[in-house]
């Protein structure tokens, strides 16, 4: 099978991939995204553009895309199920792809009530399974979920999230099954602090024979200092950090340097771990961090076909 | 001239206001006190109307904590007095010119100082807008 | 039952201005339950508007009256003698009852005293919890018997989403995630093997979203000679 996207092809050959974030400005001009694309150029095999975080309204992932694929870079457009009804999702599935787009991560989304404007009504008419089953028929049948046929279908790598510091644990790995028969071909991981949970985790993920069914990147974040873990740590839903690691960011005389350190480590760990196919980079604000992190990870040259 | 409600329970409150007026102890304001069954017998509505019928303040007594002849009539009490202060401060009148207090038979000298205790609160507060004068 | 709570007082007085001649109308069904509405709210609200009136110099006039259920027409004729002559009805029955009273008294200004909120349960003694989403296709024999629209936040059928934590939602640390109660349920219940299979996307047509709800039970329904025949009103 020939790949849909730069992503998958590098997937196919066995490399270790390399994915990152960039965050949508709240903007109507894209410069601080042209600005990312060409700090970020060369770094990574796709980067990924996030849709609304927080519930707080920003330039759209799939507009974004397009400046990324301007700038030649190649996207992964995230789409949550929080503010689109599957009406809109594939119409916007069929535009992103007409105009280049080929990954694309079906999730959750956030809660609104996590951003600034609570008072907005949520969508939630699919789930981020039932978005992956939906993206799944318009690639592969050629179809919309009302059954009408497509003069093109889209050319579709398909992602999902997964959570194995969420809770519940025994039950995680079912979740991620599910994601697997509901269409998922990548999956990017919340960031991981706790690397002894994520090994568990693994272990089942492996035991049920998952990780050779979908390609799984593992996510890491960068932490600036120890503020920036502790918020991580009490305030985002989901999200384990280990009091060791806040301790040694708290202790370290460069915090920053510590924090690039500390992410590179986790990288070369994660690399050693059997079913783990590549790392998701998300800099937070810190983008122009991605570049040396892969450097000194040891993961340039990317890869070009 | 002040004019303060006592609801009393029949039991222990009720003896104590009978003692204290048997030993002609004086009270600060004109105080009216009425006899219910239990504490937990005052409903709110009771309460509030005791406020539109002018008074000042307002006192539930019920026996001594532990002590209700109905086992639950002071948590009922408690309830009502506490819902019944909400109303009060939302209608602008002021929480602290009602009050729940526990009183047992034997302490005839409690009633006049709780008595005092209201007074002075409404001594703060103003008097009840809808007071009836003379 | 449907739950609601009362508006605050000052929301009430704000409706009320202007007004006269005011008849409070409660319910004696779920309302009085979630004590927002039976006859012991309506004497007490009663009271505080009248102390209010007095103390603000509002002028109303206000009285009371509670019926067994405020959405059925033949208890809201009751109170047609009560309602004569008032200017207004603050209806402290569900939104349901309100317009009931509102659609046979057309004359007359009905007023929500309450906002009415979902469809739940009494959890524990003045605790109210929101149970059913009211989708019009019920799943409980696939989640253990746990609504996942109207208690998940995010009414996910494929749950639970990454922000579940600790047993509870990433909207509050008070609510429960109810992925994590489904899942202990069929735990319990040894069908865990319902979670395998993804949950397509749901039919929300016979839900609120498929438009206002009607349901006819054809074998009660009579036409207007059965009517007749039954020798009861039209």
């Amino acid at each position: 099978m020939s790949a849909r996207s730069n992503l998958e092809r590098v997937l196919l050959e066995r490399g270790f991939a390399v994915t990152a974030e960039i965050g949508p400005p709240k903007s109507a001009s894209a410069e601080s995204v042209r600005r990312h694309a060409k700090e970020m150029r060369g770094s990574a095999d796709a980067f990924n553009l996030t849709d609304n975080q927080t519930a707080m309204s920003r330039m759209s992932s799939i507009a974004c895309a397009m400046v990324l694929i301007q700038e030649g870079l190649e996207p992964v457009v995230q789409m949550t199920c929080r503010d689109r009804n599957r009406i809109a999702m594939q119409s916007d599935i069929l535009g992103a792809s007409a105009l280049g787009v080929r990954n694309v991560l079906c999730i959750s989304g956030d809660h609104q009530t996590f951003g600034n404007m609570k008072e907005a009504k949520n969508v939630y008419d699919v789930d981020s399974v039932q978005e992956l089953m939906i993206l799944r028929k318009m690639r592969d049948e050629g179809k919309l979920w009302s059954g009408d046929e497509l003069e093109v279908a889209p050319e579709l790598f398909l992602g999902a999230a997964a959570n194995p510091f969420a809770d519940p644990f025994e039950f995680r790995v079912t979740r991620l099954a599910k994601k697997v028969k509901a269409g998922a071909d990548f999956i990017q991981t919340q960031s991981i602090y706790d690397m002894e949970r994520f090994e568990r985790w693994m272990a089942l993920v492996r035991a049920r024979g998952l990780h050779e069914k979908v390609h799984i990147l593992a996510g890491v974040m960068p932490l600036k200092s120890h503020k920036v873990a502790l918020y991580m740590k009490n305030k985002v839903a989901g999200m384990i950090v280990p009091d060791a690691i806040v301790e040694r960011l708290k202790a370290a005389k460069d915090p920053k340097e510590e924090g690039i350190r500390l992410c590179v480590e986790q990288i070369e760990h994660l690399r050693s771990i059997e079913g783990v196919r590549g790392v998701h980079i998300m800099a937070m604000a810190w983008e122009e961090k991605v570049p040396e992190i892969v450097r000194r990870s040891g993961l340039l040259p990317r890869p070009v076909a | 001239m002040m004019r303060i409600i006592g609801f009393c329970c029949e039991r222990g409150p009720e003896e104590a206001v009978d003692l204290a007026g048997e030993r002609g102890m004086r009270y600060q304001a004109d105080v009216i006190f009425i006899k219910v069954p239990c504490a937990g017998r005052v409903d709110v509505v009771h309460l509030l109307r005791a406020f539109r019928e002018g008074a000042d303040a307002v006192l539930v007594i019920g026996c001594l904590e532990d002590n209700c002849h109905h086992v639950y009539g002071n948590l009922e009490a408690s309830k009502k007095v506490e819902r019944a202060k909400q109303i009060l401060d939302e209608v602008g009148l002021g929480s602290s010119r009602l009050e729940l207090f526990h009183v047992a038979s034997n302490q005839p000298f409690r009633i006049p100082r709780l008595v005092a205790e209201m007074a002075s609160r409404v001594e703060k507060l103003g008097p009840n807008p809808l007071a009836v004068t003379g | 039952m449907i739950i609601g709570e009362q508006k605050r007082l000052e929301e009430i007085a704000g409706m009320l201005e202007g007004q006269q001649r005011i008849l409070v109308a409660g319910c004696r069904s779920c309302v009085a339950i979630c004590l927002a509405g039976g006859e012991k709210e309506v004497a007490v609200l009663a009271e505080s508007l009248r102390l209010l009136s007095s103390l603000k110099g509002k002028g109303w006039e206000i009285e009371e009256a509670t019926v067994e259920r405020q959405c059925e027409k033949e208890w809201v004729a009751e109170l047609s003698a009560r309602i004569e002559g008032k200017g207004s009805v603050l209806s402290l029955a569900c939104g349901v009852g309100a317009q009931t009273i509102q659609a046979m008294y057309p004359q007359v200004r009905v007023l929500p005293g309450l906002n009415t909120s979902n469809m739940g349960a009494p959890e524990e003694a003045g605790v109210f919890v929101e149970r059913c989403g009211g989708c019009g296709d019920c799943v409980l024999h696939l989640t253990g018997g746990i609504c996942p629209i109207a208690r998940c936040a995010k009414s996910l059928l494929n749950g639970p989403c990454g922000g579940s934590q600790g047993g509870k939602c990433e909207v509050s640390p008070e609510t429960p995630c109810a992925w994590e109660e489904i899942h202990r349920s069929l735990e319990r219940l040894g069908r865990l093997d319902l979670l395998e299979e993804p949950i397509p996307p749901k039919n929300w047509l016979p839900s609120r979203d498929g438009g206002p709800r009607k349901m006819v039970r054809k074998e009660a329904v009579l036409t207007e000679e059965q009517k007749r025949s039954k020798g009861g009103k039209p």
